[in-house]
């Protein structure tokens, strides 16, 4: 160790409160400007993650509404379906059919029901049993059906895998009778992304939902996405164009127009960020600055002896300097440390929040942004031990001493 | 046997300094000519506000005549700008204070390592060379301790051996004893005594006439004049 890194570090451990208080601040100022960061990344990000999850860059639902904006279907699914597997640029598709199934004899009446098709499916990943037989699959008309569940459907129900329990549609309240119902097994555990953690969902093969909803949901679809061969986001866009103009009555959305209109959405967020991460850019720079003037000021008379006996200005610069950056550099280490604690805390308050996707995530770790703030942090801090160190080297040294004898 | 005294290590001549204090116009150091030979054990003594620690400041470069010229080991030391004046400082010019001045959180050791390491020593040698040094001034066993853990005469010795840390031509003393009991002051004195035998040449300021009348030169200002110059046949 150098011997100005020696006397920059005893000179901070000469007030420990004060240091330690200090570089408490800056560990607070670093740690709430990496949560903004966190923060006004982390929801776009997240969306974005979400909405990718399974490679789908396309939504199709019904002309003039979002992905399950409402209850409203496509009817003729299968052409549709049909014609944009039939599209070399498009490599999957997969239709899916959104209901509310009740369950008679269950402590819950009701379950929102995805019909889906196992092998193209993108909404759940499976996380305990087995899964849904693929399309195609002959099952017999009277064998229970394979549904996969939630965990706060078997939490809720307070079945297992393996049960079995009827589900209806067709309900009519007043005669509280149900037109068609069917047997299923709850064959396995799945993590649903677009639906709240809390809400109790079953995936069931699409065809045989389609059949429980009755004849006039036999060729229907509440949204269908898909996949392009290629990813960029020009094939993208013209996949998205092509069923735009073949597909009059759907609406095709890519998930980079899904994410701008959300980022429009959370605008305010952004800028309520960003003028946060601001002050405490700010609040970092001025307790460096304060501190190490105070500690300048206090040492006048020894500062100006170090110059006596021979360390020139700009050694006194460098060493008053590097007071600041290790006073910053302390600060933001332990920022990283508090700010990544606070994100998981706080991200698992809002994850909380009833109605938000289960795989959405409001503070989202990207190391490029977080070192990009931590290092202006680091440079305001460095930038705040400036003024302190230049006045330092320019201590008039007779004048100085005559003072500080007097004092 | 060589004149030890026959090289000059400071001249003055002419040496003025003003300053102003506060709305005061301060004529410290009106006129001085004076010259010390190299070997020289010299006191500069005279009532407060005599001028005794301006001309100390500007024979240790730390300061610059108003007007006149002060040599120091043969340089001008008003020519020098302030990094010449820096540099000048760490090889000629060891300065003890009266009130120590040690880096409170660093050890006996690494305090005079400072201007070891300020004048480029590497780690082993100037660990070497202040170890050296504190035994010559008494502390070899109290290298570790910091200033707050040693007496005011420790802490002086401490500030002795870092002002000799790269061999100055000249060590000065503002008041060296000022902040110490008389014993401990005398025996300071005595270590002074035999740094000169060693050959240091030493300037010391005092406003004690007992204290200046250990030194074998005495020189006493009034009003910014050198009064009288006296060597003494022994100290």
């Amino acid at each position: 160790m150098s011997m100005r890194t020696t006397l920059a570090l005893a000179t901070l451990r000469r007030h420990p409160a004060r240091t330690m208080l200090a570089v408490l601040g800056i560990a607070v100022a670093a740690a709430l400007l990496l949560d903004m960061v966190m923060l006004a990344t982390g929801m776009s990000e997240s969306f974005r993650s979400l909405l990718l999850t399974r490679g789908y860059q396309l939504r199709v639902s019904p002309k003039g509404t979002l992905p399950f904006d409402s209850e409203a279907t496509i009817d003729g699914a299968t052409a549709i379906v049909q014609a944009l597997r039939a599209n070399p640029d498009i490599k999957a598709v997969s239709p899916s059919l959104g209901t509310t199934l009740a369950l008679p004899g269950q402590t819950f009446p009701s379950v929102f029901t995805l019909g889906l098709e196992s092998d193209v499916q993108g909404d759940y990943v499976l996380e305990a049993g087995r899964d849904m037989p693929v399309t195609g699959d002959s099952l017999s008309p009277t064998a229970p059906l394979p549904a996969v569940v939630s965990k706060s459907f078997l939490v809720r129900s307070g079945r297992q895998l393996g049960d079995t329990l009827t589900v209806a549609a067709g309900i009519d309240a007043q005669l509280r009778t149900t037109a068609r119902s069917r047997l299923v097994v709850l064959s396995g555990e799945g993590r649903f992304f677009y639906v709240p953690a809390e809400t109790p969902v079953m995936a069931l093969p699409l065809r045989d939902v389609r059949t429980l909803l009755g004849a006039a949901y036999r060729d229907r679809m509440s949204l269908a996405m898909a996949e392009s061969r290629r990813g960029d986001s020009v094939s993208v866009e013209a996949v998205r164009a092509w069923i735009a103009a073949s597909q009059p009555r759907v609406t095709a959305i890519s998930t980079e127009t899904a994410i701008r209109q959300v980022e429009e959405r959370l605008s305010y967020f952004r800028q309520l960020a960003f003028v946060l991460g601001a002050i405490s850019l700010g609040i970092g720079f001025l307790l460096v600055a304060t501190l190490v003037t105070l500690s300048v000021n206090e040492r006048r008379g020894e500062i100006a002896v170090l110059r006596a006996i021979g360390t020139q200005k700009g050694g006194v610069l460098r060493q008053v300097f590097l007071e600041g950056l290790l006073l910053s550099s302390a600060g933001i280490a332990g920022g990283l440390l508090l700010g990544i604690v606070t994100a998981r805390w706080l991200n698992g308050i809002l994850r909380d929040f009833p109605g938000l996707p289960a795989a959405f995530d409001f503070f989202l770790w990207s190391p490029e942004a977080a070192w990009k703030s931590l290092a202006l942090l680091l440079i305001s801090g460095t930038l705040a031990g400036l003024l302190p160190a230049w006045r330092a080297a320019s201590i008039p040294i007779v004048r100085s001493l005559r003072e500080d004898a007097v004092g | 046997m060589a004149d030890v005294f026959s090289e000059a290590v400071i001249r003055c001549e002419q040496v003025h300094r003003r300053y102003t204090m506060g709305d005061a116009d301060v004529h410290a150091v009106r006129g001085i000519d004076l010259e010390i030979a190299r070997g020289e054990f010299a006191a500069i003594t005279g009532p407060s506000g005599c001028g005794k620690s301006t001309l100390l400041h500007l024979l240790g470069a730390i300061d610059a005549p108003s007007s006149g010229r002060v040599f120091v080991n043969g340089r001008d030391t008003a020519q020098l700008d302030d990094a010449e004046a820096t540099a000048f400082r760490l090889r000629h010019i060891g300065f003890v204070f009266q009130r120590f001045y040690l880096m409170p959180t660093l050890s006996a050791q690494e305090n005079v390592e400072l201007p070891l390491a300020e004048a480029g020593l590497g780690k082993t040698a100037r660990r070497a060379r202040a170890s050296e040094l504190l035994g010559y001034v008494g502390l070899g066993d109290r290298r570790g301790h910091r200033p707050t853990q040693l007496s005011g005469g420790e802490q002086q010795r401490v500030a002795i051996a870092r002002a000799l840390a790269n061999e100055p031509a000249l060590l000065l003393a503002d008041e060296p004893t000022g902040e110490l009991d008389a014993a401990t002051g005398e025996k300071l004195l005595a270590l002074f005594g035999q740094l000169n035998r060693d050959g240091t040449t030493l300037v010391f300021v005092t406003h004690d006439s007992v204290v200046a009348n250990t030194a074998r030169r005495v020189i006493r200002l009034l009003d910014g004049r050198v009064a009288t110059d006296v060597r003494q046949a022994s100290a």
